[in-house]
């Protein structure tokens, strides 16, 4: 409408000027008009096209994660009654008790077979189970050695092959030599959960476990503690000393060669690869200072080092924003220049700063090199204790299932990114709530 | 120092601070007021007449622009001064040498005098903060501090230690926002955002901030500028009854602004101090050709 009130306005000359050869005048205008919306829609085109990309590529990579990862947050259990025969338990040597065969030939009982003489067939379905079971089964008897010569009844994951092959991701139609697992295999896994023998539940050992060998026994919880503890390391090193270099810069630093250099230079180290402050780390921390390799401790150092800049660059364009009429303000009524900082200029800075603080954070969570470098791909079956006990962090444990030879492996990959996103989304979304609580706006 | 003015009988000895009540009550209020007062030189409040400000070959340079040429100017207590000029001629840079608000811009550079009851705000030994506290500033934008209405007034007395107690700076800032008259338009909302006000009302509140420290001058940069004119009217009476108490120079645009609500005058242009004298002299008989061209129109 408007457009053609525009063109109408055109053919009306407005004045004398226009009387003359107003027709070819009116006509390049005309064309003039149309290029130019043309040129708008293009313009509006392009940027949704972008965003249309964009987005398909986010749903591809979330897609492509949570159809891998998914299979390792269902676990498959199975619960096996057996007897515990004096005879075969030494009590005064539990430790070698050969529990899993007491188990597997317990599961081959329910399916009403028995072992043959070379152990073959317990040793197939003790392929299918877990020893977790068999650890299960030997805590039990260690806290109550009464339990000797009774049934007792475990329950535990089944091995993670067996898994696979409920999950659907072994399938019988490959064939027999292509597959872990064998026919007569296959048909006893089916015939337990014909049995109802078999129940599938949500997998909380990946979540409180930490890494194992076995992987249906692995779990993200010693990385997801160590990422913890590493974070904790650089938000209190990074976010007070970026925070009062940035006050520093920003408020008091007087403008001259010296600072502008130094503020290069820390816009530029927010710039250097990542793996060039774990190689600093390595050099600096572990090799002339000293500190433990692998740990919290000195993983939290050098991601330190590298989320100041980040937070410093922030709290400067958090500082910068805040209007200068509030510093004269305060000024004019004779504080400080240190109170007028303190007292107004970092609280309106605040949600700024708090923003831009936790998603340093969260890119120091997430990085991989300066992990690799100061020794975080670190195995332990343990929980790490403390900053200076030795740890790996999320991405790196990711890392670590990514280079691991076992099928299983590949969707706990997966599922270790989906925790690690969780946190991130964590992080962030505590950001914007932070921002939106402390934001007020007057 | 109109808190404690040595001087009872001192007209700006502000109704809700009376000496008595300092000195009684919350003895240990004073002390500090007394070093404030020490070291800036004891100074009896100036009678009405007498100057409080006197500037002396004032030069200031930003970088090596330089802003002001030599300018001279004498402005007596309890009345109000007014600074007029075209835009860029030094009037507002002027009135920020007087409580050193320049030394907060970097490359800002000020030679000369500037006698603050005798005394050179200046001086090494003249901290800026407490001179601040004697030199109160109401700017062009309001700005009131992103708070409460009782937190922005009772901030400046807080960090100088000017109440005693709780009740006490409710007291203050209560006197503080009736002379300032905006008592009765929030005292029933006082913990409400001051940015929630109108901009005629925070101009107001800003100035009961301002005067809530006790200054002896407040500083009025362009305090209209942002108003509408009804509003611009209760600034103006407001400056009319603050005179009584305080040294008021104001910054304007308004030529007829100037007339309405300064007792002297002062023409700025170029940087130069052109003209000063009592206002009705300046705005009927000016003996500059270019004051005259100003105050007629013809440029500016």
């Amino acid at each position: 409408m408007t457009d053609a009130a525009l063109i109408a306005g055109a053919t009306q000359p407005s004045g004398p000027g226009h009387a003359s050869g107003s027709t070819p005048k009116t006509l390049a205008a005309a064309k003039r008009l149309k290029a130019r919306h043309a040129a708008e829609f293009r313009f509006r085109l392009y940027g949704r096209t972008a965003i249309i990309v964009a987005l398909s590529f986010l749903v591809i990579l979330l897609g492509r994660i949570v159809s891998q990862g998914w299979s390792t947050f269902v676990q498959n259990r199975i619960s096996v009654a057996v007897y515990v025969d004096p005879a075969k338990v030494d009590a005064r040597a539990l430790n070698g008790v050969n529990w899993d065969y007491m188990i597997s030939t317990a599961a081959l009982a329910k399916l009403g077979l028995t072992d043959d003489d070379v152990g073959e067939r317990s040793g197939k379905m003790s392929a299918l189970l877990s020893p977790a079971l068999g650890y299960d089964l030997l805590k039990k008897i260690k806290a109550d050695p009464s339990l000797i010569g009774k049934t007792v009844t475990v329950d535990g994951p089944i091995g993670a092959d067996a898994g696979l092959y409920y999950k659907g991701l072994i399938k019988r139609s490959t064939a027999e030599g292509d597959r872990r697992l064998d026919d007569a295999q296959l048909g006893w896994l089916d015939q337990l959960k014909a049995k109802g023998q078999v129940t599938s539940k949500f997998n909380t050992d990946f979540l409180t476990h930490a890494d194992s060998t076995q992987p249906e026994q692995a779990g993200v919880a010693g990385a997801a503690i160590g990422s913890a503890l590493t974070l904790i390391v650089v938000g209190l090193l990074a976010i007070p000393i970026g925070v009062l270099t940035a006050v520093y810069l920003e408020e008091f630093a007087p403008k001259n060669r010296w600072t502008d250099l130094l503020e290069v230079n820390i816009n530029n180290l927010a710039a250097v690869p990542s793996i060039i402050y774990g190689l600093l780390g390595l050099a600096l921390f572990i090799n002339m200072m000293g500190v433990p390799r692998s740990t919290p401790l000195v993983g939290g150092l050098v991601l330190a080092l590298m989320a100041l800049p980040t937070v410093i660059i922030a709290t400067r364009s958090a500082l910068k924003a805040v209007p200068p009429s509030i510093r004269e303000a305060a000024l004019g009524v004779g504080a400080s220049r240190t109170q007028t900082v303190f007292h107004h200029v970092l609280p309106m800075a605040r949600p700024g700063i708090m923003t831009g603080a936790i998603l340093a954070l969260s890119h120091a969570m997430g990085e991989t090199a300066p992990g690799l470098m100061v020794g975080m791909v670190f195995f332990s079956s343990d929980l790490p204790r403390g900053f200076l006990s030795a740890a790996t962090v999320l991405p790196v444990q990711v890392f670590i299932w990514e280079n691991a030879s076992e099928r299983a492996f590949l969707s706990m990959t997966a599922a270790c990114i989906m925790v690690l996103l969780a946190f991130m989304i964590l992080m962030n979304g505590t950001a914007i709530y932070l921002r939106s609580r402390y934001e007020r706006r007057w | 120092m109109s808190y404690i003015s040595k001087d009872p009988s001192n007209p700006s000895g502000s109704p809700m601070t009376t000496p008595e009540r300092h000195q009684g009550d919350h003895a240990d209020g004073v002390p500090e007021i007394r070093l404030r007062t020490a070291a800036i030189g004891a100074h009896a409040d100036a009678p009405t007449g007498t100057l409080k400000v006197q500037a002396k070959k004032i030069n200031v340079f930003y970088g090596a622009k330089q802003a002001l040429f030599d300018v001279d100017v004498d402005i007596p207590g309890k009345a109000v001064t007014a600074f007029i000029g075209p835009s860029g001629c030094g009037k507002s840079t002027f009135l920020r040498c007087i409580n050193r608000m320049n030394d907060t811009i970097p490359g800002a550079k000020v030679t000369g005098e500037v006698l603050l009851d005798g005394e050179d705000v200046n001086d090494r030994q003249i901290d800026p903060v407490t001179l601040r506290a004697r030199v109160g500033m109401v700017f062009q934008k309001p700005n009131p501090f992103p708070k409460s209405i009782f937190e922005n007034v009772a901030y400046g007395p807080r960090i100088h230690g000017l109440a005693a107690g709780k009740a006490d700076l409710e007291e203050i800032v209560e006197a503080s926002l009736k002379r300032a008259s905006l008592w009765e338009e929030v005292k029933d909302r006082l913990n409400q955002p001051g940015t929630g006000l109108s901009g005629g009302q925070q101009q107001r509140l800003v100035i009961a901030r301002a005067i809530a420290v006790a200054p002896e001058v407040i500083l009025m940069d362009e305090p209209c500028s942002a108003l509408d004119p009804i509003a611009t009217a209760r600034i103006e009476e407001l400056i009319d009854e603050l005179r009584q108490q305080f040294c008021i120079v104001i910054v304007t645009h308004s030529m007829a602004q100037a007339a309405r609500v300064s007792q002297r005058t002062s023409f700025f242009h170029l940087g130069k101090l052109v003209e000063s004298g009592s206002t009705e002299e300046m705005f009927t008989n000016p003996k500059d050709s270019r004051t005259q061209d100003y105050i007629t129109g013809r440029f500016g």
